[in-house]
């Protein structure tokens, strides 16, 4: 049971190793999506909040972390 | 199929550059073992590991045919995402030296002295311990091999370009090993690691776009203008993070 906890501990390691950066993306592509599909018409816009808060996301975590 | 070249030689280039990182980590951990217990259960362990890897693939890779593409896109761009960023924010915080840079060497000595301590402790379960270490470090470093080529090459068809990739940095990593038997701590891993976030994340963006439906312009190319937007904002993070040397060395 411990060997199979480290192991999936190790694999989660692989994506998440800052906590708050991990749940700032996955608000940001929620909030994509949502934005998405409310308006169809103009993808862009929801592809602007995935690109800009991608990059204002690591900004963020980078700036903490110092 | 200007396009096609436009997306083929970042996901190869981003498989090749992603596992050279990978395998020259392992290779580190697989030389620690040899050298303190011999090739055997390193080279035994190691094969397992790889073995253990192939049947994954073998197994698991069929089902990706079954994913419908839209969602298959969303979750690989997503993972893409947060091990690229991740990636991305530790070369950033390297760089800036806010921490300590890898060192491939250290990580050796560590991991020989670990090994040392565990032949005092118990002498007889040291082979088995040995090939445990080498099978886990290869199928670790292994399976962010697959991750990263599946990544890439899931999306538009482009698995043997990144396999491709993959598979001779591998093999680079593996016969430069057997030749010098020493870590290859020469290797710019930090600068790697930044130019493999940069893209990764470039690639996470533009697939969790195209799952949620977004048409981006310039299609394939726009993998290029995020990747250009990530350099920026990144080299910006190092500038406004760097601690000045005499921090560092205090």
């Amino acid at each position: 049971m411990t060997v199979l906890t480290n192991a999936l501990r190790e694999l989660a390691g692989l994506f998440i190793d800052d906590g708050a950066l991990a749940l700032v993306i996955i608000a940001v592509v929620v909030l994509t999506g949502v934005v998405a599909t409310l308006l169809p018409e103009v993808p862009l816009v929801a592809g602007g909040i995935l690109l800009f808060g991608c990059l204002a996301a690591l900004l963020s975590s980078v700036a903490t972390a110092n | 199929m200007i396009a096609n070249w436009g997306l083929i030689w970042p996901a190869m280039t981003a498989a090749f550059l992603a596992s050279l990182v990978e395998a020259v980590e392992a290779l580190t951990i697989v030389l620690a073992v040899a050298t303190v217990r011999g090739w055997r259960p390193a080279g035994l362990g190691a094969l397992a590991g790889l073995l253990v890897l192939a049947l994954t693939v073998v197994a698991l890779g069929p089902l990706l045919d079954h994913v419908p593409l839209h969602l298959l896109q969303l979750v690989i761009g997503v993972l893409l995402l947060l091990f690229g960023m991740r990636w991305l924010r530790k070369a950033i915080l390297r760089a800036a030296g806010v921490i300590p840079l890898h060192d491939e060497a250290l990580t050796f000595a560590a991991e020989t002295e670990e090994l040392r301590e565990q032949a005092r402790r118990n002498e007889a379960r040291l082979d088995w311990l040995a090939a445990i270490t080498t099978f886990k470090a290869v199928l670790l470093e292994g399976l962010e091999v697959v991750f990263i080529v599946i990544a890439l090459g899931s999306g538009r068809g482009m698995l043997i370009p990144a396999s491709v990739g993959a598979v001779v940095a591998c093999l680079a990593v593996a016969a430069v090993g057997l030749i010098v038997h020493r870590p290859l701590a020469r290797v710019p891993e930090n600068t790697l690691k930044f130019a493999v976030g940069i893209m990764l994340s470039a690639f996470g963006v533009f697939w969790t776009g195209e799952g949620l439906g977004v048409a981006w312009p310039g299609g394939d190319l726009a993998i290029v203008g995020f990747a250009a937007m990530f350099l920026a904002v990144s080299g910006a993070a190092v500038l406004l993070t760097r601690r000045p040397k005499a921090e560092l060395l205090s």
